[in-house]
């Protein structure tokens, strides 16, 4: 196999991999833009990968699994919020205590309605996201270079993943360029000057929560309509963690969240791709240091040492209105 | 940071409030459990008896609590400095190697009272030396430490899973652990402590370093309330403005901090792998990292409430083992649920019933001063 197909087929599978890490990593810019950590991510996907593949088995409509995947995924970030927001109490403990629950839920419901083992059906047909092929996809792929690219890159992937690449821009313009992107900032940064200017922190931090959820759901919906055909225990796997890595190793910027969510997709796929095969020059490579990468890129860049990752000032802490 | 509460009694501040908090997330679970079809009473009696129904079934509940006294513990010394350790899972893992090379090393030639203290210090080193690196990023480098032990989670999983598969794996098995333990490398179990109340422990791996544990829990005590250093990490975890102008070397203090921290995980390997497999295998810590999360917020980060909270959660993965037997609709990942409940409601949502209780309290205290004013008058 010539080594520009083999690249081909590396990135293809990085745009397949990377999708969730997208929708994720995107949500989880909105909320700690607005100040509220999120470590519910993993939590939020996996409920709503569940809820999309329980609905879209039962009534046989991808459409309604969608929709029961943002709701749920909308669900759980009201009670991150509720707890965090409302409550003040710490958006770290929240976080950790929604991936538990939704966690142990999934399995113990799918089993319950299912009896899979904790899976849900398999879907097939309307049940699930078909891939999209372009228009002369077949016709351009002989044509050497531009062919394979515009015929395995571009074209044949599902609705969600060019929604996930679409939402790079928009969450960019909406950030940046509304009126609600600016109060949502400025909530990260500066709670009470938004508030002496009269706009409610509580009320923009619960709509930053809600948008995570919404782009938290699609993720998760992605995975067990279009990744794979149902739900499987467990099936986020660490990818709401790596989503988390990917938003502080962007320095939370949308177009940054976008390339970083490729480089660790980009890493997945290379390290599934090089399994069992030695590298010229530098020889076997440890499938386990491939799957650490993202963690330890992380963890170099958060030190300071691949210039500097600032959070959002206000980021972690509930806001008092008074004292 | 002010308090915006009402002061309440410290009965209620560390009794009741836990308890109405552990009494919501368990109405919560039962649920769940109805959700599912099943009788949420019946499953408590299973989760009871489970748990302590025969003395073999409170030797696998002390087991269990074991090595959430070291993980609940790690969790509260961490807290007190105001750092909040979510690694202990990594740490844990790590200070296994520490425990399983003392114990290749030694198990053939020395009895097991030599192996013991060496594999403690073996363990806390090792687990000490992943919360090092975190906390002096921290301090140094200024990198959030919840993100940093997250990642050294993720990065302890894949170097476990390499050692085990590549390392320390005896040639010609195939399965990722090592090899099994001699004499040298196996706790002595416990039953003669439960034998003191008539309890046969049975096939239960109850070892002595639940000793260890309390031990641990006593030491913690110690230094948290009664030596320099853990004073200094009480008011750093306070207020770390305080602290500087008080002229403790905040820096110092967070890398020590961590580092007891991560000796206490890593001092839980010790139970599972001297005490019960006598071998390191994969995935040995089996959450117990995150439940020390739980078992520290249920337990207000003091040894005298994180030993009971240790115990709650030893009775539920007993006795959550038990209803999985018995009702196979509900399986052990009901344990994981309750365990998410727990930290919702004692943590994040800690202050959910504080201002009706303090309310209860004002008006009780309130018309009791009327009738004694109206008694003077």
């Amino acid at each position: 196999m010539d080594v520009f197909h083999m690249l081909v087929t590396v990135l293809e599978s990085t745009i397949r991999v990377s999708v969730p890490l997208i929708f994720a990593a995107l949500g989880g810019l909105f909320t700690e833009r607005a100040g509220v950590f999120d470590i519910g991510l993993e939590g939020k996907m996996l409920g709503a990968a569940f809820a999309a593949g329980a609905v879209a088995a039962v009534t046989g409509n991808v459409w309604a699994g969608l929709l029961a995947a943002i709701l749920i995924s909308v669900l759980l970030s009201l009670v991150h919020g509720y707890a965090s927001i409302t409550q003040r109490g710490s958006q770290i403990v929240s976080g950790v205590a929604i991936n538990f629950i939704v966690f142990g839920s999934t399995v113990i419901l799918g089993e319950a309605w299912f009896r899979q083992g904790g899976r849900t059906p398999a879907l097939a047909g309307d049940a699930r996201f078909s891939t999209i092929t372009f228009p002369f996809a077949e016709e351009i792929r002989p044509v050497p270079v531009i062919g394979p690219i515009y015929a395995d890159l571009i074209s044949g992937h599902f609705f969600l993943t060019y929604l996930a690449f679409a939402m790079v821009p928009i969450t960019w313009w909406i950030l940046y360029r509304t009126r609600f992107g600016l109060r949502l900032r400025a909530v990260g940064e500066n709670p009470g000057a938004v508030d002496t200017a009269g706009i409610s922190v509580v009320w923009m931090r619960y709509r930053a929560v809600i948008c995570c959820g919404i782009l938290a759901g699609l993720g998760g919906a992605y995975l067990s309509l279009a990744m794979t055909a149902g739900f499987v225990k467990g099936m986020t796997a660490g990818k709401g963690y790596i989503a988390l890595a990917a938003l502080i190793f962007a320095k939370w910027k949308p177009l940054n969240v976008m390339l970083a969510c490729l480089l660790f997709g980009f890493l997945d796929a290379l390290a599934i791709r090089l399994q069992g095969n030695p590298l010229p020059l530098i020889g076997q490579i440890p499938v386990q240091l491939m799957q650490a990468l993202p963690y330890i890129l992380t963890v170099i860049l958060l030190a300071g040492f691949i210039g500097k990752a600032v959070p959002p000032k206000a980021g972690g802490v509930p806001y008092v209105k008074e004292r | 940071m002010s308090n915006p509460y009402a002061r309440l009694p410290g009965w209620a501040e560390y009794g009741l409030i836990p308890l109405v908090n552990l009494v919501v997330a368990f109405l919560v679970a039962g649920l769940v459990v109805l959700l599912v079809g099943e009788s949420p009473l019946e499953a408590a009696y299973h989760l009871i008896n489970g748990a302590f129904g025969r003395g073999e079934y409170i030797g696998f509940t002390l087991y269990y609590a074991t090595t959430f006294i070291f993980t609940g513990l790690a969790v509260a010394v961490a807290s007190h400095a105001g750092l909040f350790n979510i690694g202990g899972e990594g740490q844990a893992y790590v200070g296994g190697i520490g425990v399983a090379l003392v114990c290749l090393w030694l198990d053939r030639i020395m009895p097991w009272y030599v192996v013991f203290p060496l594999a403690i210090l073996g363990s806390a080193a090792f687990g000490a030396l992943w919360a090092f690196l975190p906390g002096w990023l921290q301090a140094k480098r200024g990198s959030h430490i919840v993100i940093t032990t997250i990642m050294f989670n993720f990065i302890a999983s894949s170097l476990m899973v390499y050692l085990l598969t590549r390392v320390l794996k005896p040639l010609g098995s195939m399965a990722p652990q090592t090899r099994t333990f001699e004499a040298g490398g196996q706790l002595p179990k416990l039953d003669w402590l439960l034998g003191l109340f008539g309890l046969d422990i049975g096939n239960a791996p109850f070892n002595i370093s639940f000793l260890l544990a309390l031990l641990a829990a006593f030491g913690c005590w110690l230094l948290i309330w009664r030596t320099r250093l853990g004073y200094e990490m009480r008011v750093m975890g306070h207020s770390p403005s305080a602290a500087r102008y008080a002229g403790i070397k905040d820096a110092r203090i967070t890398v020590i901090a961590m580092m007891i921290s991560g000796g206490l995980c890593g001092m839980m390997a010790l139970n599972p792998i001297m005490g019960e497999q006598f071998r390191m295998q994969l995935d040995f810590v089996q959450g117990a990292g995150f439940v020390g999360i739980a078992v520290a917020l249920m337990g207000r980060s003091h040894p005298a409430g994180i030993i009971p909270a240790a115990i709650l959660f030893g009775m539920l993965y007993q006795g959550g083992a038990e209803i999985a037997f018995e009702m196979p609709t509900i399986s052990r990942d009901m344990i994981v649920i309750i365990q998410g409940l727990v930290i919702l409601f004692a943590g994040a949502l800690e202050n959910m019933f504080r201002p009706a209780i303090g309310r209860i309290f004002a008006s009780v205290a309130s018309s009791r001063s009327a009738s004694s004013a109206a008694k003077g008058a």
